[in-house]
């Protein structure tokens, strides 16, 4: 499953942030976005997500094969790691979360509502989620915030597992994962506020924000 | 040449601008006469007095509020699917229009339902719906004023005015339906069309026509200073970018 | 979807789900209505069934931030919103959880709360038919004033001011339909409209809601 990405331009509130993006994810490739904060990284995954629409340009990949992770897990702090996490994996058609629990070495806490976890256990089990979802391509945000080193160590190893089997991931993340991976750099592509005028709107008029500026 | 054009809000803006003047010299030059002649040269009705002088500005009133609802309505689907600018930001503005319509429509009745009626508020289904109607505006304004991004506002608002409408018509029905319900033949019918005589009808008609401009020119007004207010907020917006 | 029905009970039954609070809701005003109007029984048992239908429409609009706001909140609603169900299945699967914890148990204990009003024989029947038929509609209509406001942080009284028109018909046709069957009346024709509005209201409005919810997720 390849995603690309082809003149892609991105907006948050209405104002273009990135331009003219670029970009192929192959099968089996690790790609580590990179770019300074506010430069539109959360804006670029939620956009390929399918969250948002583009402003302009063209994205390969069916939103059915993309599973997105953010800086919010979507845990429910009543229900234990084991519901929390069968929840997504019947939701998404899939039958086991062992993998899962073992992958992120959650197996002695499966009973524990999940209110009761740690910053960095929240944080494992939130990236659990992502092997429960049978989904090709990973489109993550910041994942190893709040992760000890080892914990860091077992989100590697699922990455690697991932695109070993033919999976693909995107990571925005400003540490250095020690995964063999590409790195999209954003900062090029970052909307000049003054050339507003070059993206084609989708109400069809090149001038549009001009008529508003 | 199409229509559309004018979806753009630079030659809206242009054209809005030269059109206004005219639009508000034709408003006056219908109203004040329309007023005046149907408050002074109109003779006093056997029954009602001077007190039905007050269809001069209850009837166009109530007229242009469900009128601009309508045309809330079609804007919001305008802007549903071509994503004009020009039409929601025009059904933003006709909005503050309406309410202030409906409230005039409310009060003028009730000013004349005292005289009339012996009482200032009846749950008539006419009266009721208006009441209701009046609600819905409120929503539909408060929608407006508390969603910070104007594209996300025109969005949910145009979804609201849609299911809304749907549902003011429901509530039309039904009220007409309670009322003749519980109270068997309302004894207080608001129907004008049968009290009105040839002397008062002119006059009501150019004060209709003179509400249709006033609505026009006000509508105009406000929707250039809606455009202006999001040219507003996305400057600010750029400026902050810029900082970052 | 019915994992996600399941999760919306178990997290409406757990602790500081609220689950319940409707209900008490809906016995104090129960409770109030003859300290305002008096305790006079006749008086109360002709107003009886009106009173249970605000009452119980109160106590719906009192839950309804939570049919989203949660899930917004924590990130869960984007992962529902790129998960194989698609949104308009969400919404009705919320709205349905939410008429099962609210809805349901209000239309059950209405009949013995209406014993408080003196509400007389037949009004127990009706009363708890008419909110059968009638809370499914509260139940939708309001999960679409809550994904219009799920974006706001203080979307509580806006989501009130936004639904309560919007419940207007549902409101008549119900009470009506209540007041006429305890008056040993023909009720059918209220109950039929307010049948349609409920039908009308879970065909139509799980597509609108799932608009709203995509635009505030943008």
């Amino acid at each position: 499953m390849k995603m690309k990405v082809e003149n892609l331009s991105v907006a948050r509130g209405g104002v273009p942030v990135l331009e003219g993006l670029n970009f192929t994810l192959a099968p089996g490739q690790v790609l580590i976005l990179r770019g300074p904060n506010g430069s539109g990284k959360t804006t670029l995954l939620r956009t390929l997500a399918g969250l948002q629409p583009p402003i302009a340009g063209a994205i390969s990949a069916d939103p059915e094969n993309i599973t997105y992770g953010a800086h919010a897990d979507g845990l429910k702090a009543t229900l234990t790691v084991e519901e929390n996490l069968t929840f997504w994996a019947s939701v998404h058609g899939i039958d086991t979360i062992a993998p899962a629990v073992e992958g992120f070495n959650l197996s002695g806490l499966t009973h524990r509502p999940s209110a009761n976890l740690s910053a960095g256990q929240k944080r494992r089990l939130g990236l659990a989620r992502l092997l429960v979802t049978g989904r090709p391509i990973w489109l993550l945000d910041e994942p190893t915030v709040s992760l000890d080193v080892a914990s860091v160590g077992l989100f590697a190893d699922a990455v690697r597992a991932h695109v070993a089997g033919g999976g693909a991931a995107l990571i925005a993340t400003h540490i250095d994962l020690g995964i063999d991976a590409d790195t999209l750099d954003i900062g090029p592509f970052r909307a000049d506020p003054k050339r507003g005028r070059d993206v084609q709107h989708r109400d069809g008029y090149a001038d549009f924000d001009e008529a508003f500026l | 040449m199409s229509l559309w054009e004018f979806a753009n809000p630079v030659k809206f803006m242009a054209l809005s601008g030269k059109v206004l003047p005219w639009v508000i010299a034709l408003a006056v030059l219908t109203l004040v006469p329309g007023m005046v002649w149907g408050f002074f040269f109109t003779p006093e009705a056997v029954n009602f007095g001077n007190s039905v002088k007050i269809i001069y500005i209850h009837v166009p009133s109530a007229m242009m509020a469900i009128n601009i609802w309508a045309m809330m309505l079609v804007t919001s689907l305008i802007w549903i699917v071509r994503r004009h600018h020009v039409s929601v930001r025009a059904a933003k503005a006709a909005a503050l229009i309406g309410v202030t319509m409906t409230v005039i429509a409310l009060i003028t009745g009730a000013i004349w339902g005292e005289p009339m009626w012996g009482t200032y508020w009846a749950w008539d289904p006419r009266l009721t719906s208006f009441l209701i109607l009046f609600l819905f505006y409120l929503g539909y304004m408060a929608l407006w004023a508390a969603i910070e991004d104007p594209d996300t506002a025109a969005d949910l608002t145009s979804v609201l005015c849609i299911v809304g409408s749907v549902f003011a018509l429901l509530s039309r029905y039904a009220v007409n339906f309670w009322n003749q319900g519980l109270h068997q033949g309302a004894s207080l019918s608001v129907d004008k069309e049968e009290h009105v005589a040839d002397v008062y009808y002119l006059p009501l008609l150019l004060c209709i026509a003179g509400f249709v401009l006033l609505f026009v020119a006000l509508v105009l007004i406000r929707t250039r200073t809606e455009l202006r207010l999001v040219r507003l907020h996305r400057l600010e917006i750029r400026e902050r970018m810029k900082d970052a | 979807m019915i994992a996600l029905l399941i999760r919306d009970m178990r997290l409406a039954m757990r602790a500081g789900g609220g689950f319940g609070l409707g209900l008490a809701f809906f016995l104090i005003v129960s409770t109030l209505v003859p300290f305002g109007v008096g305790p006079e029984a006749a008086i109360l048992s002709r107003i009886a069934p009106g009173i249970l239908w605000v009452g119980a429409l109160l106590a719906c609009l009192l839950s309804l931030d939570r049919i989203f706001q949660l899930d917004f909140e924590d990130g869960s609603l984007d992962l529902l919103a790129t998960a194989p169900i698609p949104m308009e299945g969400t919404v009705a699967i919320k709205a349905l959880a939410h008429w099962l914890v609210t809805g349901l148990p209000l239309t059950l204990a209405a009949p013995a709360f209406g014993a408080l009003m003196n509400l007389q024989s037949p009004g127990h029947f009706w009363i708890f038919v008419t909110l059968l038929i009638g809370t499914p509609a509260l139940s939708m209509i309001g999960a679409f004033g809550a994904a219009l406001t799920v974006g706001l942080k203080r979307g509580g009284l806006l989501l009130s001011l936004l639904v309560l028109p919007l419940y207007i018909p549902t409101l008549i046709f119900g009470a009506e339909a209540a007041t006429r069957g305890t008056a040993g009346l023909s009720a059918l024709t209220p109950l039929l409209m307010m049948a349609g509005i409920t039908a009308g209201s879970i065909a139509l409005l799980p597509f609108a809601a799932a608009a709203a919810l995509r635009i505030n997720l943008r």
